[in-house]
């Protein structure tokens, strides 16, 4: 009898596989979903009938599409994307080159977020309907409706631009130089991390507010424990469960949305170049890029999944 | 002498503008019950947790006196400062409340949510505690404690989870446990056991208990006084065996009349040729189960066999888990069974296709459980009343329609006026007598009562009860009338099938089931009814 | 059976309960404001959009230009008037065609059950496994770029939303005894689902809806500011934004005043679905008018 956990997440990978399949159907179909010509499209200005017929047959658009998506499939899971249509690269060493820059980013945003969001969305659903509670909200409901790009804007405009502070754009990778790559994180990461941690303070407040009201809690100041205990012991411990969950949501979600965010930090990492492969209409890079982070995405959920599943003594002991 | 461990004093909680307790006194004497008892709505929990100082609904005004006396001198739990109180819940005053499903925290272990309390107000080591926490769950019986410890909540049954509640509750030895509705949630047989149990350790830790609870029947085994509770006012207080041999206030008596109870007479006999209407050969019926962790089947209905006469009720008991609902659903195409057959007077009721299974839905009719849910929110009374006439085309025009609507409601005893009122505006009762006429605008050969009754007060119970044989009486009706309650089957029906884990345990004329059960477990379901004298008579 | 809970007789209509909320009749206000810049920009706006007076570029707030100019002498606030215009359309009709498609998927998927739910929603996952604006941006990448491919990529990424709401909603109402007893009755599923199921599920739809309608804004801005949503000469205001970029030391109004429209644009939606969501949310419901007996 195979253990609990083992098979939950047996089904979870199993399902992560299936929607897997799903995104890579998509994915290829998004080439032969352009209306016109995609090679021609790709060669613009540059279009001549041997270049045409090279691209073409390289990117092997000559062959009947159900050999296509298979051969696709294949070497999608050997890693070989196909080549950049502008300037030949592998897609595959293209993406992983700018991998580091954006998931950096993302694990900047989310820590920032964390660190606000949990202690206050704590301390706001604790004090339920005060005004210290009102004022977590609002403020929540502003950062939420915030364009990112615009807070970006403004944040360079006040702590690059006219206070020198800080660099307005640019990366610096952390291991060669820790310094400048914490100079140059700081905008970036608190654009995102800031609008995250909106997100998430509503979602950690409604999960508070959630187990605060649970009959276990009842059980647990009926015993006079001290309110310290109740809080930590069985507030905030159980309603940690869902917010792990939404954390994990929400840095994948990040890693697909920071696009905006690299481009007006000039920051070189996968959004930055799936914007520009969408401007040049270089069809496998785009491929490439929106299957590396729906990959990631199916990824962190599973992550999130297994730790559930350790956490929750209801999965773990069925 | 017995000196009073709690001592309440004109006891007043008012929430906005609504005075929901109004001056309500009590004594709950040392190493005594007292039970309080009264319907939805009269405050009896509200009482209690005011009276405890751990009522926590925002904008709650108590005032009045609640003492607590001890050693150290009575202490007053209105008004007191938040640090008293701690020092008192949990030490002083032990709670156990009605779910045990949601009343255990999930990610602990039950060593960890019984030693918390000890560490709390004892200052004891982990060491000690779980010596204590250990004698605690052997105190409450629950099977091979010493593995328990180590387990969470949702690897018990419901009954173990209320042990454990107690054991948490007299883990720092209290004077007095509060007890809010302990054994509402549970089945008959788990309640029973659970009443000795508390009677049990109250004698063994000499404790005072408050026993709160909307059951007479439960309050007559446990409690030595009671106090009855109507619209936040103490009507009636009294020891036990004198409310129920000369009770003095009306409500009082009429709790008590509206009681059904084991031994009273059932319905009338049937005249008539006593042809069989329904019959059930066989029925089987598996659910599949999906959890976190995979599936697996659930065989809710094992070869089920029985019939019904024309004009009679058959009694359908068992506990939860018993399959009886699912039986409903198989009759009513809700559920699709595996096997089996079943006739309405000659005709397939299981087999049915298309045109002929829809006129077969109109021959027999479910009334389900929750009054507050039997009904469309958004729909008039008239309109859910008319659906059945409209589905089947059985009125001519909508003021035909309308006029069949105000014939139904009047047969149920409600003014026709509630035609055009949303159910919202209508109390529990009122809206089971809704979903009657609903389930009779059809005028079904047979009409199948789902636990009809459960959810209401026991007063508006009676009084539904007493429609349905009257108009099983003037209209001839069949009743398959499933109940976990033996007392209310007893009342309503001519033959009895008592069920367990899908089969069929007993099956013989209710008369004979009630008067000398067959099987053992027919006993035990009907040792397991509070009787209808109380425990100290008896 | 514990009496913990208010009376049942004190229920009061859903549209007076949000009155009592000031904050949402603030936002109902804000929005109705919006709307009507919305439909009436063009006349209200003292210049036209595309009024170049190179002269008076880069001109800061005044008794003229109450938003300044930008660097090519364009009145700053005819501008993000009739930005606002086009913004509001867009997220109008995409959110439109996400309820009518989704809600639609939604409920037959939750309503049928079986196999058609089982498809209807790992289509419906696999769409969720791509994060909102790389959808979009997928899909402009196909069909080029513009405001309907704009209206249209931002109504297939939010299609999934309401499809799961609408799902959730209807499996947890299917299940309601009232819509068994329908069943048991022998009504049919078309009526069922017009007089059971769909009134039953419109509040969390309209919440829903209300927080579509602010990320639309904010999705078609971000489209816009990458300048593959609505092209030039249209304003727009994620343009503006972007444009802006290289004066902001210079005149910060250019960045200000376009970026305030989209935030308050927002921000409005937000809050009036929060206060949509405390009315038509039961369990929230019963706690609002357990405070307001205080």
């Amino acid at each position: 009898m195979t253990h609990p956990i083992v098979r939950f997440l047996a089904r979870r990978v199993l399902y992560s596989l299936v929607v897997l399949l799903g995104v890579l159907v998509v994915v290829f179909a998004l080439v032969h979903l352009v209306p016109g010509d995609p090679v021609r499209i790709a060669l613009g200005t540059r279009y001549t009938p041997e270049a045409y017929e090279a691209l073409r047959s390289a990117s092997g658009l000559d062959r009947p599409l159900v050999t296509q998506f298979v051969s696709y499939l294949g070497s999608a899971l050997t890693g070989d994307l196909g080549v950049s249509f502008r300037n030949g690269d592998p897609v595959t060493v293209t993406l992983l080159e700018r991998l580091p820059a954006t998931v950096s980013l993302g694990l900047v945003g989310i820590v920032i977020a964390l660190l606000i969001a949990l202690p206050a969305g704590i301390f706001s659903g604790l004090r339920e309907g005060r005004v210290s509670d009102a004022i977590v909200r609002v403020s929540s409901q502003f950062g939420v409706s915030v364009p990112d790009f615009w807070l970006g804007i403004l944040l360079i405009a006040l702590f690059a631009s006219t206070l020198g502070w800080l660099p307005t754009s640019g990366y610096r990778p952390l291991f060669e130089d820790p310094s400048g790559w914490l100079r140059h994180i700081v905008l970036p990461g608190l654009t995102v991390g800031l609008v995250a941690a909106a997100i998430l303070t509503r979602y950690v407040r409604s999960a508070v507010l959630e187990v605060a009201s649970t009959g276990y809690v009842r059980t647990a100041r009926s015993k006079g424990l001290p309110p310290r205990v109740v809080t930590s012991r069985h507030i905030v411990r159980n309603a940690l469960v869902p917010v792990l969950t939404i954390t994990g949501i929400q840095l994948a979600t990040i890693l697909g949305g920071v696009i905006v965010v690299e481009v007006v930090f000039a920051w070189p990492g996968l959004g930055r170049l799936v914007y520009n492969a969408v401007a040049a209409r270089d069809y496998p890079l785009i491929q490439g890029a929106v299957l590396l982070i729906a990959v990631l995405f199916l990824l962190i959920n599973l992550i999130v999944d297994a730790l559930y599943a350790v956490v929750d003594p209801r999965i773990r002991l069925s | 002498m017995s000196e009073s461990v709690l001592s309440v004093r004109d006891l007043r909680v008012r929430i906005g503008r609504r005075d929901i307790v109004r001056g309500i006194s009590f004594d709950v004497a040392r190493e005594q019950t007292l039970g309080i008892v009264g319907e939805s709505g009269s405050g009896k929990s509200m009482t209690v947790l005011a009276a405890t100082g751990l009522l926590d609904v925002p904008g709650a005004v108590v005032t009045g006196t609640s003492t607590l006396e001890g050693e150290s001198g009575p202490i007053q739990l209105v008004g007191a400062s938040a640090r008293v109180l701690r020092s008192v819940h949990g030490g002083r005053i032990g709670f156990v409340f009605q779910d045990p499903g949601t009343s255990l925290n999930p990610l602990l272990t039950l060593e960890r949510q019984i030693t918390e309390s000890l560490e709390a107000h004892r200052n004891q080591t982990r060491r000690q505690a779980r010596t204590r926490a250990l004698e605690l769950l052997e105190a409450v019986d629950l099977p091979d404690p010493e593995a328990r410890l180590g387990s969470y909540p949702h690897q018990l049954s419901g009954g173990q989870r209320q042990r454990v509640m107690i054991a948490i509750a007299l883990a720092c030895d209290p004077e007095l446990l509060i007890a809010d509705e302990p054994t509402t949630s549970l089945d008959v047989t788990t309640q029973a056991q659970i009443i000795d149990l508390v009677r049990d350790l109250q004698r063994d830790f000499a404790t005072a208990v408050v026993w709160i609870s909307h059951d007479l029947g439960v309050i007559g085994q446990v409690a030595d006084d009671v106090t009855v509770l109507q619209e936040g006012q103490a009507v009636e207080q009294a020891a036990t065996s004198d409310i129920f041999s000369s009770p003095q206030h009306p409500y009082t008596r009429k709790l008590l009349e509206a009681r059904p109870a084991i031994g009273a007479p059932g319905p009338a006999p049937v005249a008539g040729d006593g042809k069989v209407l329904l019959k059930v050969g066989g029925l089987d019926v598996r659910f599949p189960i999906t959890t976190a962790v995979g599936r697996s089947t659930v065989h809710a209905v094992k070869g089920l066999s029985f019939q019904i006469r024309r004009g009679t009720t058959l009694g359908l008991v068992g506990e939860s888990g018993s399959g009886k609902s699912t039986v409903a659903g198989a009759l009513t195409g809700l559920v699709k069974p595996d096997g089996g057959t079943a006739t309405l007077d000659g005709t397939d009721v299981l087999g049915v296709r298309g045109a002929e299974r829809k006129a077969l839905r109109k021959r027999i009719s479910l009334v389900f459980q929750d009054p507050y849910t039997s009904l469309n929110p958004r729909s008039r009374v008239g309109v859910t009343i008319a659906e059945p006439l409209f589905v089947h085309a059985l009125a001519s025009s909508k003021q035909n329609r309308q006029a069949r609507v105000a014939e139904l409601l009047d047969l149920v005893g409600l003014p026709t006026s509630f035609a055009s009122r949303y159910p919202h505006e209508l109390s529990g009762g009122q809206r089971q007598r809704v979903s009657i006429a609903r389930a009779l605008a059809t005028e079904p050969d047979l009409l199948i009562l789902d636990e009809s009754t459960a959810s209401l007060d026991v007063s508006v119970q009676a009084r539904v009860l007493d429609l349905l044989l009257d108009l099983q009486t003037e209209m001839g009706l069949t009743y398959l009338f499933i109940a976990h309650d033996l007392a209310v089957v007893q009342q309503m029906s001519h033959e009895v099938l008592v069920m367990r884990d899908g089969m069929a345990i007993e099956y013989r004329p209710a008369a004979d089931l009630f008067a000398e059960p067959e099987q053992d477990y027919t006993r035990d379901l009907l040792a397991a009814v509070p009787t209808r004298l109380p425990y100290s008579a008896s | 059976m514990t009496d913990l809970s208010t009376d049942e007789s004190t229920r009061v209509a859903s549209w007076r309960l949000l009155l009592r909320n000031p904050v949402t009749v603030v936002s109902a206000v804000v929005l109705a404001a919006i709307v009507v810049v919305a439909l009436t920009a063009q006349w209200i706006a003292p210049f036209g959009f595309n009024d170049i007076d190179v002269p008076n570029a880069l001109a800061p707030p005044s008794g003229t230009h109450w938003f300044g100019t930008d660097e090519l002498g364009r009145d700053v606030f005819s501008r993000v008037l009739v930005a606002i215009q086009a913004s509001m359309r867009v997220a109008v009709v995409s959110v439109a065609f996400a309820v009518v498609v989704g809600v639609t998927i939604g409920v037959v998927a939750g309503y049928r059950g079986g196999w058609v739910d089982t498809v209807f929603m790992r289509v419906v996952d696999v769409m969720f496994a791509f994060p909102v604006l790389l959808l979009a941006l997928a899909v402009v990448a196909i069909l080029g770029p513009g405001a309907t491919t704009t209206m249209l990529a931002i109504g297939i990424v939010y299609t999934p939303i309401f499809a799961r709401v609408a799902r959730a909603s209807s499996l947890s109402v299917r299940v309601e005894p009232f819509v068994q007893a329908s069943q048991t009755m022998g009504t049919g599923p078309m009526y069922i689902l017009r007089r059971h199921i769909l009134p039953n599920i419109s509040g969390p739809l309209i919440v829903q809806t209300s927080l579509s309608l602010a990320f639309a804004i904010l999705s078609e801005a971000a489209l816009s500011f990458l300048g593959l949503g609505i092209q030039p000469p249209q304003p727009s205001l994620g343009r503006m934004i972007f444009d802006s970029q290289g004066f902001v030391t210079l005149a910060w109004w250019m960045a200000v005043f376009p970026g305030a429209a989209i935030f308050v644009a927002v921000l409005a939606f937000n809050l009036l679905g929060d206060g949509l969501r405390d009315v038509l949310d039961p369990k929230q419901r019963t706690m609002i008018e357990a405070r307001r007996q205080r």
